[in-house]
């Protein structure tokens, strides 16, 4: 594989780009690997790439039944934060956005991470006291978070509507070092590093079954045979409960429900920043892809599905969204809108741990937020299935939390996951 | 657009109901061992295909509803009222 450099692409440029060669190679399935992850989404590329990396394990395979990236890695608003407040949540998606800061290089593939800033409007004092709350929380571990008042926010995203009666914009909550990522260049890269240190990336390997002996599994059955796996780990957010079956597990505290996305056609630079909506039901967040395009989304589609496709009266809600903070995009067409199907948890929070089963492990329960999350999670899943025990900041990211009642419910929403959006 | 034959006002579209959630819980005793409460309240089927689950219809006549519907192909097989002595009301009067 050629590294990507300036010297690269300037002797490439003279050599008519004939020296680049593929950026990960298409492997048959060996008959047995020290570790088998699942799912070659973010997470489960993100895991191999650190298992490999972190941890020097060495013979491990990716299994996908579609193509790599192919699922919620291509389905998402590229959004990546860490204003989290509660504990464990905190300090893990402060190491994703460190990790984050690092990727293009840790890679050697540019994921164009765009520190853009998160921009959270708040239209009450309320609000702002529950921002400052939260954003002050913080500044106190380690991450940077601002209040912005009205005339700062009105110089920095002036075309806001700010004569809105009804829920007038009185400020935001900004984390300065959020922003957005290109979603395939993430996949790709985290494909092309993983390969390079040996990771068997298979894909159109649908697993099909789950041999257990015991209290272990023994390995997997795919459309391209029986792979044996010493550890196996599961990352197929979305689904993560038809495979939990599979392997005779039961259920799990999590409901598929999917959640729209959209792009419009491409604009002149519009919005410099991430700027999110919601107050009263409305739930709204867009930002400007670096080709021109407003990406946006709102709300999961309410009632549980496994359909990759959305309704229209979440279309309507998020125009609505879109109408009431920025009514300058009134007149611009949507050029696509699509739908992935999403973990939704019981608390709103992910589950990376072990399992009944002694050396399977699993990553699930992402609800909205996997993006963001996804360089952290490979990072603390490959800690967890190397050394066979949660990392501290994880400890609290198993399946047993709501026996011993440590729900990690960042909105304080209750046990019904269509209400943590 | 998902339409659902609402048995007491006719086929609507599902804008006009709330999602309740899986219908086929069933909620222990009271006094029932804290783990069957736990199942009940966080663990789930999350099942790809046909499902029971409730709805209300709650921009119409508030009916809270027994809902049998795919959750692949979002086809509804059934509507039902949720409330057994009003189903068997509904089904007497037809």
């Amino acid at each position: 594989m050629t590294r990507f450099s300036a010297w690269n692409v300037i002797r490439n440029g003279f050599s008519g780009q004939q020296g680049w060669s593929r950026q990960w190679r298409d492997p048959e399935p060996r008959a047995e690997y020290d570790a088998i992850i699942v799912g070659a989404g973010l997470h489960g590329l993100a895991t191999a790439y650190y298992l490999a990396k972190n941890h020097g394990i060495s013979r491990i395979a990716v299994l996908e039944k579609g193509w790599l990236g192919g699922g919620n890695a291509g389905r998402n608003t590229t959004i990546v934060r860490s204003n989290y407040m509660m504990p464990g949540n905190r300090e893990f998606y402060e190491h994703s956005l460190k990790l984050w800061e690092e990727l293009s290089h840790e890679l050697n593939y540019n994921v164009m991470f765009s520190q853009r800033a998160h921009v959270s409007l708040f239209h009450s004092p309320g609000a702002r006291d529950a921002a400052a709350r939260r954003y002050n929380s913080m500044r106190l571990t380690g991450s940077d978070g601002e209040l912005w008042d009205l005339d700062t926010l009105k110089h920095e995203i002036p075309h806001l509507d700010y004569n809105n009666a009804r829920f007038p914009i009185i400020g935001a909550a900004v984390q300065r070092r959020a922003g957005t990522a290109r979603h395939d260049a993430v996949a790709w890269g985290y494909a092309r590093a993983a390969d390079a240190l040996g990771v068997d990336i298979i894909q159109n390997c649908e697993v099909t079954g789950v041999r257990r002996d015991g209290a272990r599994i023994v390995g997997v059955d795919t459309s391209r045979g029986p792979i044996d796996g010493k550890k196996i780990g599961f990352a197929v957010a979305g689904n993560s409960s038809r495979l939990w079956q599979m392997a005779g597990l039961g259920r799990l505290p999590i409901e598929s429900h999917k959640l729209q996305a959209f792009v419009s056609e491409p604009l002149k630079p519009l919005l410099d920043q991430v700027v999110v909506f919601g107050v009263g039901g409305a739930h709204f967040y867009i930002s400007q892809s670096d080709k021109g395009g407003m990406v946006f989304g709102g709300d999961i589609d309410w009632y549980k599905s496994y359909a990759q496709r959305g309704n229209l009266p979440i279309v309507q809600d998020t125009a609505e969204a879109a109408m009431s903070i920025l009514p300058c995009l009134g007149r611009v067409r949507l050029l696509r809108h699509w739908s992935g199907v999403m973990d939704m948890s019981m608390d709103g929070s992910p589950f990376i741990c072990k399992t009944p089963l002694d050396n399977l492990y699993l990553n699930a329960g992402w609800n909205y937020g996997g993006f963001k999350a996804s360089p952290a999670s490979g990072w603390y899943f490959a800690d967890l299935i190397a050394n066979d025990r949660p990392h501290e900041v994880i400890a609290n990211h198993d399946l047993q939390r709501f026996e011993r009642g440590v729900n990690i419910d960042e909105r304080g929403a209750g046990p019904d996951p269509k209400l943590h959006g | 657009m998902i339409r659902i034959p609402c048995p007491f006002c006719g086929e609507r579209d599902h804008s006009e109901f709330s999602y309740g959630g899986d219908g086929s819980i069933e909620y222990p005793e009271l006094d029932a061992p804290a783990e069957q409460w736990h199942d009940a309240i966080f663990l789930r089927e999350n099942i790809r295909g046909m499902q029971t689950e409730t709805w209300q219809h709650s921009s119409g006549c508030r009916l809270w509803l027994l809902v049998e519907r795919d959750t692949m192909t979002h086809e509804i097989r059934s509507v039902r009222a949720a409330h057994d002595g009003i189903a068997r009301a509904m089904e007497a009067s037809r």
